[in-house]
């Protein structure tokens, strides 16, 4: 056990916890940020995705330790009442049917449009085929990132 | 009438909840799905969902099923609010939880809306009538001059106004009235709307609540190393090395308990998830000998079933005489794999296990199950234990059973603290009750003009039923539905069935047999039609007789198949898809399969291109679905979208397979799911119509499979018969 500090949506975080501990485990058990959710444990679903300095990634299979001094935002840190154009777009397309995997979905998008504020459907695809959606809600998805780009 | 006047002393009693003004409760029904053919009368059972108007003006409207994903949030409350002329933006939800007194809560069947809508339309205008029996005392006028809209009474004569709150209380006092009037379908305001979902903002701030999100005061963490061979239970185990894990505090041994918790295993206890995960990767845990059931042995039993003996469960006419004197057979064998629901979410509970009585938090489909197997486990009273539904990520039939909650409560109770079970995603891969394997054998004999005028179906598999009841020997209600009710002018039907011996254990599985023989008797059909060179939509028009009705019996008693329903969406999907009037070119092709499940009517087209490569991309679905009255249209194109998408990943991806008793997939590197980069386009039309509703949330499935495997056969003349569709294999 050792005690890492991490930022975590704006916020300076210190958890007493083994380095080897996945950042997921750590926001969920120990930061009661359960937002982020467990899938598959080993990066092929997405649902735990959250930004490390902007960037998405898989926080299932991120130990805390590779994350010290960096930004981590949380779908709970993107902002502060539901108002990001992502999470707008979501409502808007009626996207969630469980529910379950759209933080990771929400997140992962918000990683594609700041490094490509106009993506395709191709665009889309390539960015978002790691993220699984077992309910099916593909094809909102696509539409609510479009709809996000064109509101941003 | 379902609805009762509930008293506000007896609504705490039975609910812990305070309430200022009226509370009506709404019986549930006891027989809630289509399968159930149990002829004796459903009972009402104690109230489960309620309806509350409150001094505030709030309308909290408790919603008794389970919401994974398929909307019934939203829907049901949509129900009574437009009985009720309530304003939307006053209608709250609360999630009933289940107790004894509660009646059934099971959410499956596609039943929600059917088996709700009546009671709910019923306690939305009996609140109205009170309401306004109410105000029209208070204003001193004839109820039948006040109007009412947006949770507000009107009186136009006066211009006087009364909103719901503030002649809640004097409701209250009133008595239930005898006759209510429900609304002219024209006079709906929400019914009929796209109305969004009501957890929408929940769902992506992240603070929407689903099992796996529960925390209480000192809660523990576990998770369980099971046997990977199903049957084999725990010789021995060493936990010297787990034990020695910081934050390991308990280790416990769980015996299985019958179908309800068919694991045995080892669980650690900690105070995190990481820590139990780490002390279970050092847990020693000899289990028995693993079963020698593998797939193939399993393969060589069904075929050996559907070429032998079989129980008759359909004869009609004389098949045997019929297939001697015809022109011409087509004789077909079709195979269809074992397959996981694989959730989003897997299985987790969370309980809280005292000297009083057990509470339970948990993502379940059927939390009277969970009450009824967690009560006897625990040695308990149903009355002692409290069972709170969370929202469920993705549900799909797996979160029927109530292992993952039973689990909870054991490890609660060894412990002595609250403990929530976490399952990775191996452990719910591996210990599914899946959707059963199986195989089928066809033989229709045709007359001189290509008409069927014998089918023979033969059906094998593990099936769901003598899973659970070895010793049963009723038709099978989770095997033969659609294949008992077959709706084609064939005069001489014979359908046999065989029940297989498996170690793996079966569950409902979205849309359960359907998805199996609406695959068969959709690959058949097409397959008869294309050899006596018809096409496929004409041929099973001309095989659906205008006019005619099948009586349903039990819950179905009052939803007859309908043949011209069938017909419509079959015409209309052939329109739509512009069937028969465009050739899409080389490798590509059309196929198109239609299937009545759940009481509603569904046909689908399906585009497809075949690469040089094999390789085999749908490139668009057109989907037609009759469910009756729509209720919320959104979420019914959700619900269809989704049973495309579960449909697909069958059709192109899903397969467990078994070695020494055990599954071999264990993540989604081997049980892929279908991605985004794999979506066709989507055309999806809902008949409007005015009949009672019916299901929408596995009826899109069945015909999705097919479809594709029959418009293969047209892109490339190869016929495939097994599931997931390959063109490399075959």
């Amino acid at each position: 056990m050792s005690d890492i500090k991490l930022t975590v949506n704006g916020k300076s975080r210190s958890v007493s916890a083994d380095p080897d501990t996945p950042l997921l485990w750590v926001l969920r058990d120990d930061l009661a940020l359960t937002g982020t959710k467990f899938g598959c444990g080993i990066g092929l679903c997405g649902a735990c995705t959250v930004l490390s300095d902007g960037e998405a990634i898989r926080s299932c299979s991120t130990a805390v330790s590779e994350v010290k001094g960096k930004k981590i935002t949380t779908i709970e840190g993107l902002s502060a009442d539901g108002t990001h154009p992502l999470q707008k777009a979501w409502i808007a397309e009626n996207v969630a049917q469980c529910g379950y995997c759209q933080a990771g979905q929400i997140m992962n998008a918000c990683s594609l449009l700041a490094k490509n504020p106009k993506p395709s459907d191709a665009d889309i695809d390539s960015a978002m085929e790691g993220n699984a959606c077992r309910c099916g809600t593909y094809l909102r998805i696509r539409k609510a990132i479009h709809r996000a780009a064109t509101e941003a | 009438m379902a609805v009762q006047k509930v008293s506000r002393r007896d609504f705490v009693k039975i609910t812990s909840f305070a309430s200022a003004g009226l509370v009506l409760g709404v019986a549930l029904d006891a027989k809630q799905t289509p399968k159930s053919k149990s002829k004796s009368p459903a009972k009402p059972h104690d109230l489960g969902s309620f309806v509350q108007v409150d001094d505030d003006g709030i309308v909290t409207i408790w919603v008794s099923k389970s919401d994974m994903g398929q909307g019934v949030r939203t829907a049901l409350p949509m129900i009574v609010a437009d009985e009720m002329d309530a304003d939307w933006k006053n209608v709250r939800i609360r999630q009933a939880f289940f107790d004894k007194k509660f009646g059934r809560m099971g959410t499956g069947g596609s039943s929600s809306v059917r088996t709700m809508y009546q009671p709910l339309r019923e306690a939305g205008a009996t609140a109205r009538a009170m309401l306004l029996a109410a105000a029209a005392a208070r204003l001193g006028v004839p109820a039948d001059t006040l109007a009412v809209s947006d949770g507000v009474v009107m009186h136009a004569a006066s211009g006087r106004k009364l909103s719901f709150g503030e002649v809640a209380l004097d409701a209250g006092n009133l008595d239930l009235p005898k006759d209510v009037k429900l609304k002219e379908p024209s006079a709906f305001k929400l019914i009929g709307k796209k109305m969004d979902r009501i957890d929408n903002h929940d769902i992506v701030t992240g603070s929407a609540t689903y099992g796996i999100d529960v925390r209480l005061p000192g809660m523990l963490y576990a998770v369980v190393r099971r046997s990977p061979s199903f049957g084999s239970k725990v010789v021995s185990f060493d936990d010297t090395k787990a034990k020695a894990v910081p934050g390991v505090k308990k280790i416990v041994q769980i015996d299985p308990i019958g179908t309800d918790l068919p694991w045995s295993g080892v669980a650690v206890v900690a105070d995190s998830t990481w820590a139990a995960m780490k002390g279970r990767d050092l847990l020693v845990v000899k289990f028995e000998a693993p079963s020698p059931e593998s797939t193939d042995s399993l393969r060589k039993e069904l075929r050996k079933a559907v070429d032998g003996p079989m129980k008759r469960v359909v004869d009609t006419g004389n098949v045997d005489t019929a297939t001697v004197s015809a022109a011409r057979k087509v004789d077909a064998t079709y195979e269809l794999p074992y397959l996981a629901h694989a959730t989003m979410e897997p299985m987790n509970a969370t309980a809280s296990v005292t000297a009083d009585g057990a509470e339970i938090w948990a993502p379940t489909q059927f939390p009277d199950w969970a009450n009824g197997s967690v009560a006897k486990a625990l040695n308990l009273v149903p009355e002692q234990v409290k069972v709170n539904v969370t929202l469920l990520g993705g549900g799909f039939g797996r979160k029927a059973n109530p292992d993952f909650v039973l689990e909870a409560a054991l490890l609660s109770r060894a412990a002595g603290a609250p403990v929530h079970v976490h399952w990775t995603r191996e452990d719910d891969m591996q210990h599914d009750y899946y959707r059963p394997a199986s195989q089928h054998r066809v033989i229709g004999a045709l007359d001189p003009d290509g008409r069927l005028i014998a089918w023979n179906h033969r059906f094998a598999s593990p099936s769901i039923d003598t899973y659970y009841h070895p010793s049963t020997d009723k038709p099978h209600d989770s095997e033969i539905g659609g294949l008992d009710d077959l709706p084609y002018s064939v005069p001489n039907v014979r359908v046999e069935f065989l029940p297989v011996a498996s170690v793996v254990p079966r569950g409902w599985w979205r849309s359960v047999e359907y998805s199996i023989n609406g695959f068969v008797i959709n690959s058949f059909l097409d397959e008869v039609a294309r050899a006596v060179g018809k096409d496929p939509i004409e041929y099973q028009l001309a095989m659906l007789e205008t006019g005619r009705k099948i009586e349903g019996e039990g819950p179905a008693k009052n939803y007859p198949f309908e043949i011209d329903r069938l017909r419509r969406v079959i015409e209309v999907v052939r329109d739509r898809s512009g069937w028969g009037k465009t050739t899409l070119g080389d490798g590509r092709g059309r196929g198109f399969a239609a299937q009545r499940s759940f009481l509603s009517y569904a046909a689908q087209v399906a585009e497809v291109t075949v690469g040089a490569d094999q390789s085999i991309k749908i490139d668009r679905i057109v989907a037609v679905i009759d469910c009756g009255t729509p209720v919320n249209p959104d979420g019914i194109i959700a619900q269809v979208e989704g049973g495309i998408v579960y449909g697909l990943t069958a059709a192109l991806h899903g397969q467990i397979t078994v070695a020494d008793g055990a599954v071999k997939q264990s993540n989604f590197d081997d049980y892929p799911l279908l991605r985004i980069r794999e979506m066709p386009k989507m055309e999806i039309y809902i008949i409007p119509g005015g009949a009672a509703p019916t299901g929408t949330g596995e009826p899109s499935l069945p015909p999705t499979a097919p479809a594709v495997a029959n418009a293969i056969f047209e892109a490339t003349g190869k016929r495939l018969r097994k599931l997931p569709l390959s063109l490399r294999t075959s």
